[in-house]
């Protein structure tokens, strides 16, 4: 119904990837066997206390600082009281009326043109364990319990499906850079809630609702779409949309009301009797700031303008902060960046890529692959010969120079000699010989072909199609 | 006898081994034997004492010296015990075995202590008479037909009675100097920071603080000299040498401030008779009294109580029946376990506070009670700040009465104003020292309060061994 103006504001949650837990020594690591990860505080026995992860602080503040937000000085920790097995203590430690990062705004693209988003906050809290369901059972993972958490919210400036996923992608992508979090949907480390509403256009905001708890950026999309579709339902027939929290069933494709605003829940926040409010001073903050990367959107507008490469490859390349990390360094050492460019799409993300996860593994240094492309260059390598440089060297500190040399893969570029070796393939094989001879422009090939299955592919093969087709003519 | 030396005298006893440690122990644990009507016990950690004494014998044998090699002393069972069961005297944790030492039983135990139990209380430390204890009510001292004050009655009780050398306990509004004033016996609550609180199971954390109980003032410093400290575990611990406090032998040129809203008109005859004595006490010895005032004392039983539950609702939420401790019979759903577990498991004192908690935190009441409250705090701190600044320590009586007859409060809000002299301390974070200064009509002990700036528990110990010294109560 193209008559309502669809409004929707973003809670995005994003797991922090820093060694340990918020608030514990515990590893902040994804999986493990259950309850592997824990201590008495992270499951919150009787008597602990916690003591606050400093690194998990300097990230929510890099990310506020990627995204422009203002920094708070003071800062401080609210309790977040609520029953669930999945939270030991019963509440979450959590940031309510003094978040570390307040405003800022995140620019994308969709549809060709650019949209901006205004945050209104970015706040820290620990994340909860997870209920694992059996049969006839039900128990509990504090595994998760107080991994540090970053919650992102949004104003009500996103209007459509695409526009949400193209933030998501565009906020995951700067957290990526920032090297604060993996944003792997799959391990659930960046989850998403909705906020929509439909109004007429000159008339104020409708009723809205909560979609929770959205893992993946494709239920987001199926998520906001089942959401319009039943508000535009509701209000066509004259009905009223109940502001409540509804779940998305991913494998239904449909939504449900969990509860409404009557029996919300009442959290009871209080400030933290157990820590201390975060103070940062300006030489604090600066300090963060000064150590944000180059993020993404720079980036790809730097690859176009300045390096002349394709929208589509400085796309590619961006997409991932090792990749484009790795495109940087290789140029810087002299690469042509067209050619590294080519070079690391078709080779590097090929290689790194594992099937069913996000983000590329770089397996090697700007100065291993721009030695690669330099041998190539030189001729010293053909490009065949440069994929098993790089299986050989392929996570490990050796030079392409010396795997070259160690596969015994230098590119014979002697003429003379290669002039010998033709000679020899076509005094074995006179059939084809004649075949040329009467025309057949096809059998250059298959002496090529000899000549490289001969040598293991190491001859110059420009030089080798010259000198077959020049002995041929003799 | 053994067990009626000081701690400071047994000390010296096992160092020049006129006794050893495994003697002065199964004296211990034979006067637990014998005082065991008292209940000041919730668990005797009989083996555990002996295998500690024997190992602290082999040290003393070895030539080690450390402050309490071989001494028994208790330790209140809202103090995680590694392997030894917590109670907090709830039916909640009767089962509950810590898998971790709190700092200060670290502490005892790096000290050679050898712990003897985990003394009674009032569950989750609530309550001042330790009655509302799972484990049977804890009996006072020197009369068993009245309450030994709470929550850390057992402590004071055990202390009282030759059960220990000397026995941790926990303040929350009183909760040590009470018992302590009730049993006649000094207690202290140190600053707020001062002592770890890392293993303490919490009740209200704003105010929680853990102190020793002990028989004379040298016995309890030594032991708070033991416990005190930072520890980067607990976020709030103070860092550093806190010590701010002065030793001293004379009161020549030392002030003592009388604030008059301790000493309101209705206060029982006898208890400010023992006080008034003591006041001279210190002024005929060349202190100067002092005369200065707490203008927001009235608002702080109301402030502590919403304060206090506030904080308890949440730290009690974890007690839901699903990770350790009990879970009650024949729950069917989620829903279940929380009901029948807390409606089970949790005494009527517990409730009342998780209830009074809720309600002051929950959304449109936060303002009207919790957010005045804490600015009541702040008031109150000011106040004592101002008045300290011109003396070295407000004295006071401990509590309004002396031990009252077990059995005899049926109303909360009376029991709740016994607290009244003690919670402004912890509301403003100060350290206060109970000290037995007279007895009544029936021969029960009369506590006074010693108040001090923080960090100067010192000066408390100085003012308190003069007063033990040469008083003569």
């Amino acid at each position: 119904m193209s008559d309502y103006i669809v409004t929707i504001g973003l809670e995005v949650h994003c797991e922090l990837k820093t060694e340990s837990k918020l608030f514990c020594s515990c590893v902040n690591k994804f999986g493990g066997e259950p309850n592997s990860h824990t201590c008495p505080i992270c499951a919150g026995h009787p008597g602990v206390m916690p003591v606050l992860n400093k690194k998990a602080v300097e990230y929510t503040v890099k990310a506020g600082c990627a995204i422009g937000s203002r920094i708070s000085r003071f800062s401080k920790w609210d309790r977040k009281n609520y029953f669930y097995p999945d939270l030991p203590k019963a509440w979450q430690t959590s940031q309510y009326d003094l978040p570390l990062c307040v405003g800022g705004e995140v620019r994308f693209d969709v549809g060709g043109e650019e949209k901006t988003v205004r945050l209104n906050r970015i706040h820290l809290e620990e994340d909860a364990g997870k209920l694992v369901h059996g049969a006839g059972f039900t128990a509990v993972d504090y595994n998760r319990c107080g991994v540090p958490l970053i919650e992102c919210v949004t104003e009500p400036d996103i209007h459509s499906a695409d526009e949400a996923v193209a933030f998501l992608e565009e906020l995951a992508g700067i957290f990526r850079y920032c090297g604060i979090s993996d944003c792997k949907m799959q391990e659930g480390s960046i989850r998403a809630d909705v906020n929509l509403s439909l109004s007429r256009p000159g008339e104020p905001l409708g009723t809205r609702t909560e979609t929770k708890n959205l893992n993946s950026f494709r239920s987001v999309r199926r998520a906001i779409e089942a959401e319009i579709a039943r508000q535009t339902e509701v209000l066509e027939s004259g009905g009223k949309v109940v502001q409540e929290t509804r779940h998305f069933d991913d494998a239904s494709g449909t939504g449900y009301g969990m509860r409404s605003k009557e029996d919300a829940q009442d959290y009871r926040y209080f400030p933290e009797p157990d820590l201390m409010p975060v103070v940062l001073s300006d030489a604090d903050i600066d300090a963060i700031a000064a150590s944000l990367p180059e993020l993404k959107r720079a980036r790809r507008a730097r690859y176009t303008s300045e390096l002349g490469l394709s929208d589509y490859d400085a796309d590619v390349l961006t997409s991932d902060p090792a990749v484009a990390d790795l495109f940087d360094e290789t140029v810087k050492l002299g690469a042509v960046a067209k050619k590294a460019a080519n070079y690391i799409m078709s080779e590097i993300m090929r290689k790194g890529k594992t099937e069913g996860e996000d983000g590329v593994t770089v397996g090697v240094t700007g100065a291993q692959l721009s030695d690669i492309l330099s041998l190539v260059e030189k001729g010293e390598i053909n490009l065949v010969a440069s994929k098993d440089v790089l299986d050989k060297i392929w996570q490990t500190d050796m030079s392409a120079s010396e795997a070259v040399d160690k596969l015994g893969l230098r590119q014979n570029n002697d003429a003379g000699e290669i002039e010998k070796l033709v000679r020899d393939i076509i005094a074995a094989n006179p059939g084809p010989a004649d075949d040329f001879r009467k025309g057949n422009e096809k059998v250059l090939s298959f002496f090529v072909g000899q000549l490289m299955k001969a040598t293991k592919g190491k001859t110059n093969p420009k030089i080798a199609g010259d000198l077959v087709r020049k002995l041929l003519s003799e | 006898m053994t067990v009626e030396k000081t701690l400071l005298e047994i000390k010296k006893d096992l160092a020049e081994k006129k006794i050893s440690s495994l003697e002065a122990t199964e004296a211990t644990l034979a006067q637990i034997e014998a005082k065991a009507d008292l209940g000041s016990y919730v668990t005797v950690c009989a083996d555990e004492a002996r295998a500690a004494a024997k190992e602290a014998d082999a040290r003393i044998a070895a030539g080690e010296d450390l402050p309490l090699l071989g001494v028994p002393v208790a330790v209140k069972d809202n103090i995680c015990t590694e392997g030894v069961r917590t109670t907090c005297a709830s039916r909640f944790l009767e089962n509950y075995v810590p898998p971790y030492d709190a700092f200060v039983v670290k502490k005892l135990k790096a000290a050679g202590a050898v712990i003897v139990g985990k003394t009674n209380m009032d569950e989750f430390a609530m309550g001042s008479a330790s009655e509302f204890s799972a484990f049977g009510p804890v009996k006072n001292a020197v009369d068993p037909s009245r309450v030994p004050g709470g929550s850390s009655g057992g402590s004071a009780a055990a202390v009282a009675s030759f059960q220990a050398y000397a026995a941790l306990g926990s303040d929350t509004g009183g909760s040590i100097r009470q018992p302590a004033s009730f049993n006649g016996v000094v207690g202290l609550k140190p600053t707020y920071s001062a002592v770890s609180r890392f293993g303490l199971v919490a009740f209200a954390s704003s105010l929680d603080q853990i102190g020793p109980l002990a028989r004379t003032v040298d016995d309890c410093k030594y032991v708070y000299d033991v416990i005190k400290g930072h520890d980067p575990m607990d976020s709030t611990s103070a860092p550093g040498d806190i010590d701010r406090g002065e030793k001293f032998d004379s009161l020549k040129g030392r002030r003592i401030g009388v604030a008059k809203e301790f000493f309101p008109s209705s206060l029982d005859s006898g208890i400010k008779a023992a006080l008034d004595k003591a006041i001279k006490f210190y002024e005929k010895n060349g202190a100067e009294i002092v005369e200065t005032s707490i203008k927001s004392f009235d608002m702080a039983l109301a402030c502590y109580y919403i304060l206090s539950s506030a904080e308890a609702s949440s730290n009690l939420s974890r007690y839901d029946g699903i990770k350790y401790g009990r879970r009650a019979a024949g729950c069917k759903s989620l829903q279940d376990i929380y009901y029948k577990s807390r409606t089970e498991f949790f005494g009527p004192e517990v409730k009342r506070r998780i209830m009074l908690g809720n309600f002051v935190l929950s959304s449109g009441y936060y303002d009207a009670f919790y957010l005045r409250a804490s600015k009541a705090r702040t008031l109150i701190k000011n106040d004592f700040e101002a008045a300290l600044s011109g003396c070295d320590a407000l004295i006071c009586p401990t509590a309004p009465t002396t031990a009252y007859e077990r059995g005899k409060q049926a109303d909360p809000s009376d029991a709740y104003l016994g607290d009244v002299f003690t919670v402004p301390v912890n509301i403003a974070g100060l350290p206060g020292l109970s000290l037995r200064c007279g007895a009544d009509a029936d021969g029960l002990p009369i506590g006074m309060q010693l108040i001090g700036k923080a960090y100067c528990e010192e000066t408390l110990f100085s003012l308190a061994r003069i007063f033990e010294r040469e008083a003569a109560v």
